[in-house]
């Protein structure tokens, strides 16, 4: 975890990319969004190897492989149950919270095995934050919010006042809640409280930041400032980010997998990765016909 | 009531008052009934209590009552200082507040973090039994076992009394613990778990989500149940009366003195043959009186903590 070549993202850098502004998020046809190669580098970050999720005797999850580039959106979609949130949960060890569950396979993050006995999942948390479907801010105030992160990770940080004021103006929502930050998180409102999330997710410097669901509690303007920023966002931070929401997928990512539930021979349902490519070749032209059904809506 | 035809529009009469519902008001009147007994009683308590106080302090001064070091009313030389009671009371409830507090707020963070469910489930009525202990048991337990092994234990030669204080709060402290963790354990798992993932995913450990987001987020609930261990301390009398002992002829300056309490010089007088209307039979009412006012200003204060504390989720 202590490759010297690569740069840790920077809360401090606003503005840290030459690369051109993306395009206004709503007005681009899904299918055209991301032309050609996906950006970025194609170094990987995350590679999952013949991964199988089990929660006790049931297996949630079988037999993923996939990789997520650097500073790419992924988005993994999928009917209910076909095992999504899982596999986003093993990537920074939130399973490890539910009694019972537990991980086969190889989950690697720049080589290193995830689930090797001398890795901490604090650790790994710190590297690999998540916002989850539901706003979820402390009932503190908007600042300490954002100071909770640096504060247990026993960051040192020179002055937290424009630690806070960066992470929020990255997160979009400065301007909004500038003149309030002592007062509660818990009075602003949905959308806005999602980008607190997020701005309290950004302040620990991670690299990856996964992200479940995060619109579905959304209406959709506070959907469409949340994708904006998404893209925003990619350019310094990896992204993984589950959705139910395949125009959501089509807009923001730049790859996608496609997961759906299957029956075994004992007729149990496991979640199965049935195809994973760019979000382009996934919405235009899926080689798996499984794919082409679910995201024309004529299943799932 | 009219025959309604499926499909058919239900006619304009259908909404008007038709049958009368008695069993509503009989219902409304007995909930009235059981929320005036429990206020009347209230006030009628106070009221019983005011007359003979002020009775009392017809006799007695105020300042004498306030200021007084002795408390020698059943004594030839009567005293009248309640001093005495009142330092023995804050000097019990102190004591069985630094062991409770700890204790059951720790007992509930293991319980509510920690924990695995099954220990939980096992653990968690066991302590709630614990909370059903008579006092008295308490009392014996303090008089039989603590003490002698407090006046072993004791590192210098001022050995506590036979009957003490500190003891007594001892016991008392063990007697609150399982309420005290008991409420704070409901009020912390009251609090929701995508606040526990956020905090994890912030990369907090275990200790870090308890004592940084989960205590706080359930706060009003601790504070709630602590202060009700509190108030049961206070008003405790039987450990007092067997452990403390009922002495009152002075300030007990150290907690390894023996002193009555408010409470056990109540239960202590109010066994004797004091005739009504006599001086010494109003003491008990003054000093009841200064009991209410303590546990009234103490419920107080909780309510407006509570409400300063809680959090509301949505």
């Amino acid at each position: 975890m202590s490759d010297p070549n690569r740069k840790a993202p920077d809360v401090t850098d606003t503005v840290s990319s030459t690369r051109p502004a993306p395009p206004p998020v709503a007005l681009v046809n899904p299918a055209n969004r991301n032309e050609g190669a996906p950006r970025g580098d194609d170094e990987q970050v995350l590679r999952l190897e013949d991964v199988n999720i089990f929660y006790g005797d049931y297996q949630a999850v079988r037999g993923v492989d996939m990789t997520i580039g650097r500073h790419q959106i992924t988005a993994l979609i999928g009917p209910s149950g076909c095992g999504k949130s899982t596999v986003l949960r093993s990537l920074n060890r939130m399973n490890d919270l539910i009694p019972g569950a537990r991980v086969a396979g190889r989950v690697t993050y720049h080589g290193e095995d995830l689930y090797a006995r001398e890795v901490d999942p604090i650790e790994v948390r710190r590297r690999i934050g998540m916002v989850f479907q539901k706003p979820n801010p402390f009932p503190k105030s908007i600042y300490d919010n954002i100071a909770y992160g640096p504060r247990v990770t026993g960051m040192r940080v020179s002055n937290m006042d424009e630690l806070v004021e960066k992470a929020l103006r990255r997160a979009a929502l400065w301007d909004e809640v500038k003149d309030k930050r002592k007062q509660s998180a818990l009075a602003l409102s949905g959308g806005q409280q999602q980008r607190l999330c997020i701005a309290r997710t950004i302040a620990v410097s991670p690299e990856v930041i996964l992200m479940d669901e995060p619109c579905s509690a959304l209406d959709p303007i506070a959907t469409s400032k949340i994708e904006d920023l998404m893209f925003e966002l990619s350019r310094d931070y990896t992204i993984v980010i589950v959705t139910h929401n395949m125009q959501q997928a089509a807009r923001v990512s730049h790859r996608t997998a496609f997961f759906t539930a299957e029956v075994d021979e004992q007729g149990e349902r496991h979640g199965r990765l049935i195809e994973y490519d760019t979000t382009n070749k996934i919405f235009t032209n899926p080689a798996q016909k499984r794919t082409e059904e679910y995201i024309t809506g004529r299943f799932g | 009531m009219a025959v309604i035809t499926p499909g058919a529009p239900v006619p304009a009469a259908s909404v008007r008052r038709g049958r009368r519902r008695p069993g509503e008001r009989v219902i409304e009147g007995f909930l009235v009934l059981a929320a005036v007994v429990s206020i009347a009683t209230t006030i009628g308590i106070v009221v019983s209590l005011l007359f003979p106080t002020v009775e009392f302090f017809g006799e007695v001064s105020i300042i004498e009552f306030v200021t007084g070091t002795q408390w020698t009313p059943l004594f030839s030389i009567k005293q009248y200082g309640v001093l005495p009671l009142l330092v023995g009371t804050l000097w019990v409830t102190l004591i069985a507040t630094v062991i409770a507090v700890p204790l059951g707020i720790g007992a509930a963070i293991y319980l509510s973090e920690y924990a695995r469910p099954g220990t939980r489930k096992l653990l968690k009525p066991i302590l709630e039994v614990l909370a059903g202990i008579p006092t008295v048991v308490y009392g014996f337990f303090a008089l039989t076992f603590l003490n002698p092994l407090l006046i072993d234990l004791w590192p210098s030669d001022d050995k506590p009394e036979f009957q003490n204080l500190l003891v007594a709060g001892i016991a008392m402290g063990i007697m609150i613990v399982p309420t005290v963790a008991s409420l704070a354990e409901d009020a912390m798992s009251a609090v929701p778990q995508s606040l526990r993932e956020g905090a994890y995913a912030l990369a907090s450990t275990k200790m870090q989500v308890a004592t940084r987001v989960v205590v706080p987020g359930a706060l009003s609930g601790i504070v709630a149940a602590i202060v009700l261990g509190v108030s049961r301390a206070l008003g405790e009398t039987m450990i007092v009366t067997i452990a403390a002992g009922l002495k009152t002829d002075g300030i007990p300056w150290s907690p390894i003195d023996g002193a009555a309490t408010m409470t056990s010089f109540i239960a202590g007088a109010a066994q004797g043959d004091l005739p009504v209307d006599s001086l010494d039979y109003l003491t008990i009412f003054a000093v009841g009186t200064t009991l209410f006012l303590f546990t009234f200003a103490l419920n107080a204060l909780s309510i407006r903590l509570v409400r300063k504390f809680r959090e509301v989720y949505e």
